[in-house]
């Protein structure tokens, strides 16, 4: 008997004890029936034949996960980039799904660049293409989702999610951007929505332009540690209590 | 750092030294400064932390974003070498299929073990802690007490270096004055729970970790730790001078390059290594220690596995450091007629009262510290407050005989990886909406940890499953546990605790609480120890007060094994006291020809 890796969570150092809300991987799992499901309702919905909207689910017409992990002893001390490690998977139209949405995600606006600007989409692929559990999982609500993103636009809008206007991306948005609001035609594509949303901001806050848009100041070196300036102090109606 | 092959191991060595962690680390310190040649055996690979740090590497530079995986379960930059929760090659198992029955057992295979990316956090014992059962009946006294164990105390923080203050609290001791460096300044989060805490009566002061706030004073410090050896001084001096302060950046898991705080491998083993009575080989890892016919250890035999052979080599004394389970493990494998149950196990308490820290968290969010303007909060690359336990005094009212101190988490640490803004607060926000939202709540989340005192019982123990073997066919630990009631009402008391202190600093309670799942299974706070418990004769422990077995008088436990009781404190500190005070012990007693 040993430990299930997947169904725990043991990220937390004991020690070294954080105060992260949320940890990006982990998202309850979600069976493929469920997805299969949420295929035929979409199918249902937009009334089309199961075999249109099958040809979107991950399966037969999708890569299957091959490659190994980095295993237990990797190098740290160097910069490893999306692809490095093991192959990317996204097909070029999920691609283009992924840089459109996580763009209507996080805009370029005063807090810093889009995201594609940010290669958030390469992080989001080599996330998708891992060949971990958690990820595993991941892949199968995000790919398919991807895929919806279109069928969901071309009923709409006649075209592609990534050939939409901004209002039109929107507008889809809007039914999924909140799973308890969600309508129940959208509750799966609104649980694709929120971990899509946690993984392009996870990737988005990694990088220095995320750093400044979420307010950090760190990871330099500095002669003396000084604590909150004075007008953080005084807001919160403390004092320093180290000399 | 320099290592030699397996095969060249054969000098006429004093004392084979088994892991290289914190009482590894220690004891060849000790030995080796006291003129004593030492081999040390390490079954992980050589590792190098000026070279292999990542320092300043960031998140978008990791695979996965540094996440957690199954490989590096936690984080891609933790400076864990093949280790984690599980281990292909060297697998346990579990007495029971019951999870709140089961122990998770951490470990590291490489130069430095655990040290290397230990959470840093060193707090003494308190007097009270090397007699719990006299004052209330329940677990096991130490055979020592605070006065003896004081003085390695000392030494051990003069040598490693500890910033922290000096309180005054009860059962929370000082430290002899200038012996501790300077705390840090207190983080936003952490001096707004300080102020709260002081309305419910709960002291939140500055924590002690093994952090170097300021270069060791090295022309004065190896003088009072090795009054009158100039040899001694010239090598110690020399390894504090190559040793930086922090400049506050880069977490500490990480490990630190620039030997800013402890780990074995840049304060341990470069003093050792420079008196040139150390030999370490790598990849050692051992089997068994061997017995001569007169009862007395005489070597180890261990697999080099760099080639698979098993190698034999001897020594007048052997020093078990391998973390308390594996030191439990390598005693049960070590059987001879002599010792059929396995070495030094007469009394049959070899695995017996293993112990872990008692865990539990809660986390809240603060709206008081939405929004701040941004600042550099990285500061000592850890936590620079806690709250000792401070309700000694009330055990019976609380009904639960032991206390906990409380860790906090609270930062405007650097963030990526995970999702900032909870679908919750975000309401549905995406858009430059989302980005806002996530800069208002970034920092305004903190955690409250429980770190109790757990009391050793009989179903918490390690035996060897004899059905399974790791890579090299050696039989494994199988593991027992089950907490007490004590430890699910400490986790009560901890959980209301929290919920008063974050609702006290205007915040609300974030995570679930989840009844009696709150505690954290056994193991998971990683601070096991026990297994071959110290005590006053040989039918009621296995080893003596100097950590020296009672059966074989020439081998020595200085990891966690010899525990009798595990404090609320963490463990490590207290491990490498006892191993220096077992190592002047043992270099007094051969001095005397006595192994
Ligand atoms: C993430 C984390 C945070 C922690 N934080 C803290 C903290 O803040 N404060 C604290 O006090 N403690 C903390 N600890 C616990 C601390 O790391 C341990 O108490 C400490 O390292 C124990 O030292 P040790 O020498 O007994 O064992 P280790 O440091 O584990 O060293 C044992 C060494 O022996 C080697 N070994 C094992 N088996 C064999 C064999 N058969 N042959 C040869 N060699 C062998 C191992 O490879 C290892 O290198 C933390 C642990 C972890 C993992
Ligand atoms: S915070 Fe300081 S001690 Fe910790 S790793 Fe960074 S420099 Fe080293």
């Amino acid at each position: 008997m040993s430990h299930n890796y997947q169904d725990q969570n043991q990220n937390q150092e004991p020690d070294a004890f954080g105060a992260v809300p949320i940890v990006v991987n982990q998202t309850p799992r979600l069976p493929r029936r469920t997805v299969i499901k949420w295929f035929v309702a979409v199918a249902a919905s937009l009334q089309l034949g199961d075999a249109q909207v099958f040809g979107a689910e991950p399966g037969p017409g999708e890569p299957v996960i091959t490659a190994n992990g980095y295993g237990k002893d990797p190098l740290l001390n160097q910069t490893h980039n999306p692809g490095d490690l093991w192959p990317l998977t996204l097909s070029p139209a999920q691609r283009a799904a992924a840089i459109a949405l996580a763009d209507v995600i996080l805009p370029a606006d005063n807090l810093g660049p889009a995201a594609s600007q940010l290669r958030c989409v390469d992080f989001l692929d080599e996330w998708v293409s891992a060949p971990y559990p958690a990820q595993l999982r991941d892949r199968e609500l995000v790919l398919p989702g991807l895929d919806w993103l279109d069928v969901e636009a071309g009923r709409r809008f006649g075209d592609v999610f990534a050939s939409l206007t901004l209002a039109q991306q929107q507008a889809i948005c809007d039914d999924i951007c909140f799973e308890p609001r969600a309508g129940e035609n959208f509750k799966t594509a609104a649980r694709f929505f929120s971990r899509f949303r946690s993984l392009a901001a996870a990737a988005y806050y990694a990088t220095t332009a995320g750093w400044e848009a979420i307010g950090y100041v760190g990871n330099q070196p500095s002669l003396t540690y000084d604590g909150p300036p004075d007008e953080v102090l005084a807001r919160l109606g403390v004092e320093q209590t180290v000399a | 750092m320099p290592m030699i092959r397996a095969e060249d191991a054969t000098k006429d060595y004093d004392v084979i030294i088994v892991g290289s962690g914190a009482g590894g680390g220690q004891m060849a310190f000790t030995l080796t400064l006291a003129g004593i040649k030492c081999l040390m055996l390490e079954a992980g690979r050589g590792y190098d932390p000026v070279t292999e740090t990542p320092m300043f590497q960031r998140r978008d530079q990791a695979p996965l974003l540094g996440n957690s995986t199954p490989d590096k379960e936690f984080g891609f930059h933790d400076a864990t070498v093949d280790g984690g929760w599980q281990m292909p090659a060297e697998p346990y198992t579990q007495a029971s299929d019951k999870p709140e029955e089961q122990f998770w057992w951490w470990r590291a295979r490489m130069m430095g073990g655990r040290t290397n990316h230990w959470g840093r956090i060193s707090l003494r014992n308190g007097p009270y802690d090397f007699k719990p059962r006299t004052r209330d009946g329940l677990g096991l006294d130490w055979p020592v007490d605070y006065d003896d164990i004081e003085p390695y105390y000392t030494k051990v923080e003069q040598l490693i270096g500890v910033y922290g203050s000096n309180e005054g609290l009860e059962n929370t001791p000082n430290s002899p004055e200038g012996v501790l460096q300077p705390p840090p300044k207190g983080r936003a989060g952490e001096l707004l729970a300080q102020k709260h805490g002081k309305t419910l009566g709960i002291p939140i002061i500055p924590i002690h970790r093994a952090v170097l706030t300021q270069k060791l004073d090295a022309d004065r410090l190896p003088a009072v730790l090795f009054p009158g050896n100039t040899w001694a001084q010239k090598i110690v001096g020399d390894a504090m001078r190559a040793r930086a302060a922090c400049f506050w950046a880069t977490p500490c898991g990480r490990g630190c390059s620039t030997g800013a705080n402890y780990q074995s491998t840049t304060v341990h083993l470069p003093p050792a290594l420079a008196t040139g009575n150390l030999d370490i080989v790598a990849n050692a890892h051992v089997r068994e220690v061997v017995v001569g016919a007169d009862g007395k250890a005489r070597g180890v035999m261990f697999i080099d596995k760099t080639t698979g052979q098993d190698v034999r080599v001897n020594a007048k004394a052997v020093v078990l450091a391998a973390s308390s389970g594996e030191t439990v493990r390598i005693m049960l494998n070590s059987k001879s007629t002599l010792f059929p149950d396995g070495l030094a196990n007469g009394s049959g308490l070899v695995g017996k009262y293993i112990m872990d820290t008692v865990g539990t968290s809660l986390q809240g969010q603060i709206p008081a510290l939405e929004n701040l303007p941004p600042y550099n909060e990285d500061g000592a690359g850890g936590s620079h407050f806690y709250a000792p336990w401070w309700l000694y005094q009330q055990a019976e009212a609380l009904g639960f005989p032991r206390g906990y101190h409380i860790e906090m988490g609270a930062t405007r640490g650097m963030p990526g990886g995970g999702n900032p803004l909870p679908d919750d607060l975000g309401d549905g926000a995406y858009g430059s909406r989302y980005k806002q939202e996530a800069r208002r709540y970034y920092g305004s989340f903190m955690g409250f940890a429980c770190r109790g005192e757990m009391i050793p019982n009989d179903n918490c123990f390690a035996e060897l499953d004899n059905s399974t073997t790791d890579a090299w066919g050696i039989p494994v630990l199988k593991w027992h546990w089950l907490w007490a009631e004590h430890e699910q009402r400490m986790c009560d008391h901890a959980e209301r605790t929290f919920k008063d202190l974050i609702e006290t600093m205007g915040g609300t309670v974030r995570s679930v609480t989840n009844g009696r799942n709150r505690i954290e299974p056994g193991g998971k706070i990683i601070h096991e120890v026990g297994g071959a418990i110290m005590g006053t004769d040989a039918a009621t422990s296995v080893c003596n007060g100097f950590s020296q077995t009672w059966e074989v008088p020439n081998l020595f436990l200085v990891d966690g094994t010899p525990f009798p009781s595990n404090a609320d404190k963490n463990p490590t500190l207290t491990i490498m006291a006892l191993a220096w005070r077992a190592g002047d012990y043992l270099v007094d007693q051969s001095r005397r020809g006595l192994l």
